[in-house]
């Protein structure tokens, strides 16, 4: 293993550790806010159901925050020990971002702890849910400070390179560099998405296995039409990303779009492959539509991939995570569509099966999303570590062990990714939802108990 | 004070909260499962459960902020030891991946009241996490990392044949022990629970010798592995005299079964002297020879923001802080299991 490439497998090391993170980090964004929406609705309505409903949530959303932390820390650790020549130059600049995201999380880490133990315990319920206002800040500050230090790898600036050194640093213009604002909202819209798509797949997966009572309708109800609301905010402020590489980091958006000749009323290729002489086969292509994504013209001038010197071109397989993601982006609105207006669909069950399949796999949709999107965020921005100053090669830790190391992390996410699905289906299948209701005294339609 | 100064001050008063917190945590994991070894389960068990289900997350947030402020404000501290610690610090990582899951899976997945499996794993690593960390108090004395060609190099047979290595580990371990069932009497008696206190009192007497004894052991050693750090610490012993008289005060109040409270407070303080003094005659080193807190810190502008930063963020964490203790750490309701039943 020694003789292996510490840089690749540098590369190989962190990108898993993310991959398994960002699953955890992500549910822990998005929750919370799913969280205050259904005990706000079981306050304001008195409806016990959607009480219910969050206690469930926030006890299956326990063990993924775990595990989330242990990853988490995992990360944290990982940038020092794989990348330290990276983090004594960048460090310079970026601590800033950083070490703000460990005070957001600190406040979440309170919160949610006083959270969890405190139901029943105040005289107003509505104390209770502040409680999670708090608990949301934190983790959306988190995603807001981590992923700006992300925005600066792709866009650095505020700072002069001077024989190595960064020279001159100003963090804050460092931390709002033109990347961060396209990145930090689409990354928190999605992450609300994908919470609520994962919490919809869980609604529809009750009913699909028969249980009818109205406790899970209107949790469909409520998960669907929040994830309708937030992939369309994900989708508008796609598009924006979209213009800000157009802009920014043309060879990321050309290398996307498989768009290698600089011209105006450029078209948008969707799937296909490349030959050797890289021409596009098989591909539907639509016109116009690449500039119109680029600066909402037809003829808008996009730069293309052979304006920029074959060692900095990105690898072009992110055209593909990046089609891909658009048409899961694309379902995850079309399908909540289809489910808000179930009522004039053809044939005459309320709930349809296949509407139903629909929704089961909008969580899992949303998640591939979510990684495609990183793949092509990070993979897009190759062989930079920081675009256009640092390259990857040359960030990496020069320790011999890295590739034991690998297979000892490899070994632990499997450990924790599977005995997390264990823990979470046990968890739910142990105390079965409608238990709980008849204990609750719940059971009758309206269901206004407690 | 330079900024520097201000910095390690920062850093060190966090990984002194870490010791604390931590402490309470890993000797509490280890306690729980020893009892429940030895069929003493429920007497002890309900206490501990109930102190640590709501602090569990926020005893991590300590070490992160610490390593991350370490980076932040030292970024060569991030190249030496990042480099050189490679593999233990990648073994603590999954140490702490492993405590920090089934502790989750335990309390909040897990149907049965206790899964063996889970506490045993949980118990365990309770005890290698601060042995492992603390290798690398033994690292930053100098001598084990080295550079050869430019790369970054640790001497592991320098490292494991060292006396001081082995004694800050066995210092690590048992002061887990004593300060986490220092902690559990305290919190034993004001729950009112006679049978949890009887415990945890014989812990709390029958690990303070080991931990004042390995304290000496570490001292002596220190003197071999660095002699210019043994001075300094000469030059200002009245610290470490006053954290062994708060150290005979605390053992002598869980000894007669009275002021447990201020008897913590003489726990926390003999940690304090120990370790500023400790961190005060490091200085200037982060890590002996290679990083020191006036060359190695990071550019003014990016100190001076992130000290405001860091004062800001107090201002946030310091009230949040208090209403986690208030509510569960000086709640007698709560202490006492009347309220606050998970969800």
């Amino acid at each position: 293993m020694s003789t292996l490439d510490p840089v690749l497998m540098s590369r190989v090391l962190t990108g898993l550790t993310l991959f398994v993170h960002i699953v955890l980090a992500t549910i822990g964004v998005g929750i919370p806010v799913m969280l205050a929406l259904a005990e706000w609705r079981g306050i304001h309505t008195g409806d016990g159901h959607y009480t219910l409903l969050a206690r469930r949530w926030a006890r299956g959303y326990v063990i993924t925050v775990a595990v989330g932390v242990v990853t988490g820390t995992a990360i944290g650790l990982q940038l020092s020990l794989l990348w330290p020549t990276f983090m004594r130059v960048a460090g310079k600049a970026i601590a800033l971002p950083l070490f703000l995201e460990t005070f957001a999380f600190f406040v979440e880490a309170i919160f949610l702890g006083i959270y969890l133990y405190t139901w029943d315990r105040f005289k107003s319920k509505y104390t209770h849910l502040l409680l999670l206002i708090p608990v949301a800040i934190g983790a959306s500050f988190s995603a807001i400070f981590i992923t700006s230090m992300n925005a600066f790898m792709n866009q650095p600036q505020g700072f002069e390179l001077v024989g190595g050194v960064f020279t001159n640093v100003n963090p804050f213009v460092a931390m709002f560099n033109p990347a961060t604002p396209t990145k930090v909202s689409h990354v928190l819209a999605s992450a609300y998405t994908t919470s609520a798509a994962a919490l919809a797949s869980i609604a529809a997966y009750s009913l699909l296995r028969g249980n009818k009572h109205t406790y899970f309708k209107k949790a469909l109800k409520l998960t669907v039409i929040s994830t309708f609301v937030f992939a369309v905010a994900t989708v508008m402020i796609g598009d924006f990303s979209g213009k800000f590489l157009a802009k920014y980091q043309p060879e990321k958006l050309a290398a996307m779009e498989w768009h290698f000749e600089t011209m105006k009323e450029a078209p948008l290729i969707y799937g296909g492959v490349l030959d050797e002489n890289r021409d596009i086969k098989y591909a539907l292509k639509i016109p116009y539509a690449l500039s119109i994504l680029a600066g909402n013209r037809p003829d808008t001038e996009v730069i293309g991939l052979n304006e920029f010197p074959e060692d900095e071109q990105p690898p072009l397989m992110i055209h593909y995570f990046f089609d891909l993601k658009v048409t899961n982006g694309v379902l995850l609105v079309v399908i909540p569509l289809l489910y808000m207006f179930r009522k004039w669909l053809p044939g005459k069950k309320a709930y349809p099966k296949w509407l139903l399949i629909g929704i089961l796999a909008l969580g899992p949709m949303a998640l591939v999303a979510i990684w495609l999107g990183w793949f092509l965020a990070e993979i897009g921005r190759q062989p930079w570590i920081l675009r256009g100053y640092m390259k990857v090669a040359d960030a990496a830790t020069t320790s011999p062990n890295v590739g034991w190391m690998l297979l000892l992390f490899i070994l632990l996410y499997l450990v924790l990714s599977v005995s997390a699905i264990r823990v979470l289906t046990k968890l739910f299948r142990n105390k079965n939802a409608e238990e709980e209701l008849a204990m609750l005294g719940l059971n009758s339609k309206g269901g206004s108990g407690q | 004070m330079s900024y520097g100064l201000v910095a390690i001050a920062i850093l060190w008063t966090f990984l002194f909260g870490y010791l604390i917190v931590a402490s309470i945590d890993f000797g509490a994991g280890f306690f729980s499962f020893y009892s429940a070894l030895t069929g003493h389960e429920n007497k002890i068990h309900n206490i501990i459960q109930r102190y640590l289900s709501p602090v569990w997350e926020v005893t991590n947030v300590f070490l992160i902020f610490f390593v991350v402020g370490l980076v932040g404000f030292f970024p060569d501290a991030a190249f030496y030891y990042g480099t050189a610690l490679l593999v233990p610090g990648s073994l603590a990582t999954v140490l702490l991946a492993i405590r920090g899951a089934y502790y989750a899976y335990n309390t909040y997945g897990s149907s049965k009241e206790n899964n063996k499996i889970y506490m045993a794993l949980y118990g365990a690593t309770g005890l290698l996490i601060p042995a492992a960390l603390s290798t690398v108090l033994a690292i930053s004395e100098g001598g084990i990392i080295y550079l050869a060609d430019g790369k970054v190099q640790l001497d592991w047979n320098n490292f494991f044949t060292n006396p001081y290595t082995w004694s800050v580990i066995v210092l690590a371990l048992v002061s887990v022990l004593y300060i986490s069932a220092m902690f559990l009497s305290y919190y034993a008696n004001r729950a009112g629970d006679e049978v949890a206190f009887g415990v945890v009192r014989g812990y709390a007497l029958i690990w303070s010798g080991p931990t004042i004894l390995f304290s000496f052991f570490a001292f002596l050693t220190l003197n071999r592995q660095n002699p210019e750090h043994f001075e300094a610490m000469l030059d200002i012993s009245w610290m470490f005299i006053a954290s062994f008289l708060c150290f005979l005060f605390a053992v002598y109040g869980v000894w007669k079964r009275r002021w447990l409270g201020l008897s913590f407070i003489m726990v926390m303080l003999q940690f304090a002297f120990a370790w500023y003094g400790y961190g005060r005659s490091h200085l200037p080193y982060v890590l002996y020879n290679y990083i020191n807190i006036h060359e190695s810190v990071t550019n003014d502008t990016m100190a001076i923001t992130m000290i405001t930063a860091f004062v800001l963020g107090l201002c946030v964490l310091i009230p949040s802080l208090i209403l986690l203790m208030r509510l569960f750490l000086f709640d007698a309701n709560y202490i006492l299991g009347k309220s606050g039943k998970k969800g």
